[in-house]
């Protein structure tokens, strides 16, 4: 961790080529430190029950086994929760890509009266925690029969305050010419916002998928919260609850958490690779603003 | 503008295109149900329509539960209560009361500003020089770099957590392995009270860092070049040019970065949950954990709702503090 702090007094004194391969060294000891978690679990999920007890720690399996996985599989039904998260993570990233743009396209190309006051609620909302809100929001959900549903899970992230102001953002840049023209030929406004604005702005409708579908997939607290059924739960409470399951044999069960560490966090860590354009480009807008 | 698409759009919503055009005069109906929708024009209907989804949403699932929330801190609400909503009864100020006598919640607190006070300094700083190390010190492989360093932040909290909970395991852990073949022994780091806070906030570092750090990018390549030319040619050295020039241009970026981590680090709920369960002895009990406990586990909604009132002020007045602080720094 403390790998980069070396850079300061180094980049001091020595100039040009002599400091370029040390700043190297120090780059890729920080990469090795960030990778190392992750590199471990991806390895442990393939080590025998006697690599994973080794001392000292071996890196790469003596023998590559399955063995973690079918354990795993066993005793989680990871199939289901896996398509419990995929389901919640598709409906709330498409109720978003609508939901957010249309208030987005309102608040940067519709002048009407109040549209500051919308503006308004769309950042208090961007700055409420969610912790301030589950509790009650239990009850309601509960008064409502929508705990262990996927709507239950889904309808508090249907339209996220983030999408909003990314949409909104990106929405400005979208010529007002080409919207007035439109109008003169007789369009109206939704056959404006479907056919000429939301294909205008793919590449913000790209980050906001990605951004959204990954918060979702990686939402812990209130999935914990709102399923009791274990039929209903998304991977992160699955995992969790097995993680710390005290019924649970620790002998060689690290194995079966690497196992399912890895399910959890391969999908997305290969959507974030193919993707990884968009992930900056959407923090580095969303955050100068 | 003066094009009335009338409430034919209303109505068909999703389905239909909109496209009736030209001086169609509302459907008497549809002028009656909403009295006001006459003087609406077509801009005012359409940015409300628009706005519509996500305002009704922000209604049922923000708004009403930021104020059941403080309503619901004022009463005894308990298991009972979670069917029959307005039978809890109202105690005043009773929750607040007890929770600053409460031992436990004074060092759910202290723990989460411990969290907070070591966590994002660290986080911030680590995060700035990994940003100047990726972006201003190496050409090649950038991307590479990048990614690597970003890729935490993509992963379930859970997941990592069990990850690191592996790693640190005093027998069979990664850690503890390589301290024995160096001659040394770690120490048991989350069954240590020392250790355990320690640790998580190690975990934090590691999986928030790589957002941080590409804030900063966005920050550094916001800088014009001819800036750094211009200091160079001056004669800055190195550490001038980061003290004098890189780092007071980042300052809006710092701002930034430090409030989103820290309003963050002041939810911190995962990382004991998974890790710890708050232990050993509490020394890992944070306000959300808490709180959770409190209202899930013993159904003590009225004193867990008083919890999230608490920590939301401490949110809002920290923020509002650094947003002071940092900026008056700039002038």
């Amino acid at each position: 961790m403390s790998a980069p702090t070396a850079t300061a007094p180094t980049g001091r004194r020595s100039e040009g080529r002599v400091r370029k391969p040390l700043l190297y060294v120090i780059a890729s000891l920080g990469l090795l430190v960030m990778a190392a978690p992750l590199l471990w679990m991806a390895l442990s999920a393939f080590k025998t029950k006697k690599d994973l007890t080794a001392s000292p720690p071996v890196w790469l399996p003596s023998q590559w086994t399955l063995s973690n996985f079918s354990e795993l599989l066993d005793q989680l039904d990871m199939p289901l929760y896996f398509m419990n998260s995929l389901i919640v993570a598709v409906l709330v990233t498409v109720s978003n890509l609508l939901f957010c743009s249309m208030v987005g396209y309102a608040l940067a190309k519709l002048d009407f009266t109040g549209r500051s006051k919308v503006f308004g609620v769309v950042l208090i909302a961007l700055m409420v925690p969610g912790n301030l809100l589950i509790l009650p929001l239990y009850v309601l959900m509960n008064r409502l029969g929508l705990i262990d549903t996927y709507a239950g899970l889904v309808l508090p992230f249907a339209a996220g305050a983030f999408g909003v102001f990314l949409m909104r953002q990106f929405m400005q840049s979208v010529p007002d010419e080409l919207l007035e023209a439109a109008r003169i030929d007789g369009a109206g406004e939704w056959y404006i916002f479907f056919r000429i604005v939301l294909p205008l702005v793919r590449p913000a409708l790209a980050t906001l998928a990605i951004f959204t579908f990954l918060g979702s997939w990686n939402n812990f607290v209130w999935p914990l919260i709102a399923t009791n059924d274990p039929g209903k739960y998304t991977l992160p409470v699955a995992l969790a609850t097995f993680a710390n399951d005290p019924n649970r044999t620790i002998a060689g069960g690290n194995g079966m958490l690497m196992a399912g560490s890895l399910l959890v966090v391969l999908p997305v860590l290969v959507v974030f690779i193919a993707l990884q354009r968009h992930f900056t480009q959407g923090i580095a807008t969303a955050g100068l603003k | 503008m003066s094009l009335v698409t009338g409430s034919a759009a209303d109505d068909a919503a999703s389905k239909t295109k909109a496209r009736r055009a030209g001086g169609a005069k509302p459907p008497a109906a549809a002028a009656g149900r909403r009295s006001r929708g006459r003087s609406l024009s077509r801009r005012n209907l359409h940015g409300w329509l628009f706005s519509t989804p996500f305002l009704v949403l922000f209604g049922v699932f923000m708004l009403f539960p930021i104020v059941a929330t403080l309503l619901m801190s004022f009463t005894d609400f308990g298991v009972r209560d979670v069917r029959q909503p307005l039978e809890a009864e109202f105690v005043g100020l009773d929750n607040y009361v007890n929770l600053f006598g409460d031992d436990t919640f004074r060092t759910a607190l202290f723990n989460t500003a411990y969290f907070v006070v070591v966590g994002v300094p660290v986080t911030v700083l680590l995060g700035l020089l990994a940003a100047i190390l990726l972006n201003n010190g190496i050409d090649r492989a950038r991307t590479f770099f990048r990614v690597g360093f970003y890729a935490p932040v993509v992963t379930s909290i859970v997941a990592v957590a069990v990850v690191w909970r592996f790693v640190l395991n005093p027998t069979d852990g990664l850690i503890a392995g390589l301290a024995t073949e160096l001659g040394a022994k770690a120490p048991d780091f989350l069954g240590s009270e020392t250790w355990a806070m320690p640790s998580l906030i190690a975990l934090a570092v590691w999986r928030n860092l790589g957002t941080v750090m590409v804030l900063f990018i966005a920050g550094l390549q916001a800088i014009p070049t001819e800036v750094r030319e211009a200091a160079r040619l001056d004669g800055a050295s190195g550490w001038g040019e980061l003290r004098r020039i890189t780092v007071p241009l980042l300052r809006p970026t710092l701002l930034y970065a430090t409030v989103i981590t820290t309003i963050g680090y002041l939810n911190v709920f995962e990382e004991p949950f998974v890790m710890t369960q708050g232990g050993p002895d509490n020394a890992t009990l944070t306000v959300s954990l808490d709180m959770y406990r409190e209202g899930f586990n013993f159904f003590h909604m009225g004193y867990a709702s008083a919890m999230a009132y608490v920590l939301f002020v401490v949110i809002m007045g920290i923020t509002v503090l650094q947003l002071r602080l940092l900026k008056d720094n700039t002038r």
